[in-house]
């Protein structure tokens, strides 16, 4: 199998998949937001991909470094989330965060 | 090109079977580990797609950052007394075989290039008497930056695709001469100078505001 873009589109797919799963099936907080970040590498080696095999040129890399910098920031504030809720209630469990039920 | 489909290959694999094994693995300790395993193997893919500067990033960012900031979070939200932590003495031999074929590669690899000759940064007077005053080294500092600037372009003819690092930096301060060069004057493309600003702005807010949270509080109950 010759490295084409279908076969960096399918590792991306995969990885998304994975995160999503990863999301919706994990109870610990932390594990959720591995899902997120399963997440968002998927999308970057799609960017990656077509910044390669397309006419994109240089805008998808520039995209991915903007991906990778805002995940950075949003998984140190999800962890300062799930380390208050931690403190809160002691314990991570997202099937237990149900305070603010209807 | 059958060296780059059999890495490609493989590091697809790695990333691939990794993600699966962190969606499978019961505890979040081994997630975390093969989070690590999926993250570096993509950073290789960055590198096989041409993408330098962004795998690089990739290994620095993530790996070192983001994945070492989750491993704070699990062990600091552990529920329940930790077991006693002991290596096995078998497997401190595994260990240490594998850390010796490793550290057989890499001085195989770094002895195999050459530094003193043409091309490499070392320039071989420097390289004899690296501590002798500064007269020395400014008298070869004419030999060095030539033998620099010749590594650089040679780095550059044997991978030109993926150096993007100069590029990349002047389209994050506004310049574009990759679509730019060559078009009529006063059609310029827009570079990435404010969304680099945005993201710094945002990366200030984001550090205020978790520092701010993750704050150590004076008692359990307070709201403050």
């Amino acid at each position: 199998m010759t490295a084409e873009i279908n076969s960096y589109l399918l590792v991306g797919a995969v990885l998304f998949i994975c995160g999503v799963i990863c999301m919706a099936t994990k109870r610990n907080g932390i594990g959720v937001l591995m899902g997120v970040e399963l997440v968002l590498n998927g999308a970057n080696v799609n960017f990656v991909a077509f910044s390669k095999f397309s006419r994109l040129g240089l805008d998808g890399q520039i995209f991915s470094l903007f991906v990778i910098v805002l995940a950075a920031a949003e998984a140190a504030v999800a962890l300062a989330i799930a380390l208050n809720f931690y403190n809160n209630h002691l314990t991570i469990d997202v099937d237990r965060a149900n305070k603010l039920k209807g | 090109m059958a060296g780059d489909t059999v890495l490609f290959t493989v590091f697809a694999l790695l990333t691939c079977l990794s993600a699966v094994a962190v969606v499978v693995s019961q505890t979040v300790v081994r997630m975390a580990f093969w989070l690590i395993i999926s993250l570096g193997s993509t950073a290789a893919l960055f590198f096989l797609a041409d993408a330098d500067f962004v795998g690089a990033a990739q290994l620095l960012i993530y790996v070192g950052g983001t994945l070492v900031l989750l491993v704070f979070g699990v062990m600091l939200t552990a529920s329940g007394p930790y077991h006693k932590i002991a290596t096995s003495p078998g497997e401190t031999i595994v260990a240490g075989l594998i850390g010796l074929m490793f550290l057989f590669m890499v001085m195989s690899t770094v002895s195999s290039v050459s530094w003193t000759g043409p091309g490499g940064d070392v320039s071989a007077e420097s390289a004899g008497h690296g501590k002798d005053g500064h007269e020395e080294t400014s008298g070869h500092a004419g030999d060095l930056s030539a033998a620099v600037q010749q590594s650089q372009s040679d780095v550059a003819k044997k991978n030109p695709a993926g150096n993007t690092l100069r590029p990349i930096g002047m389209a994050l301060l506004g310049l574009r001469p990759d679509v730019d060069l060559g078009k009529p004057a006063g059609n310029m493309s827009p570079g990435y100078l404010l969304p680099f600003e945005i993201a710094s702005v945002h990366l200030l807010v984001v550090l205020i505001g978790a520092a701010y949270l993750a704050r150590a509080k004076r008692s359990k109950d307070s709201v403050i």
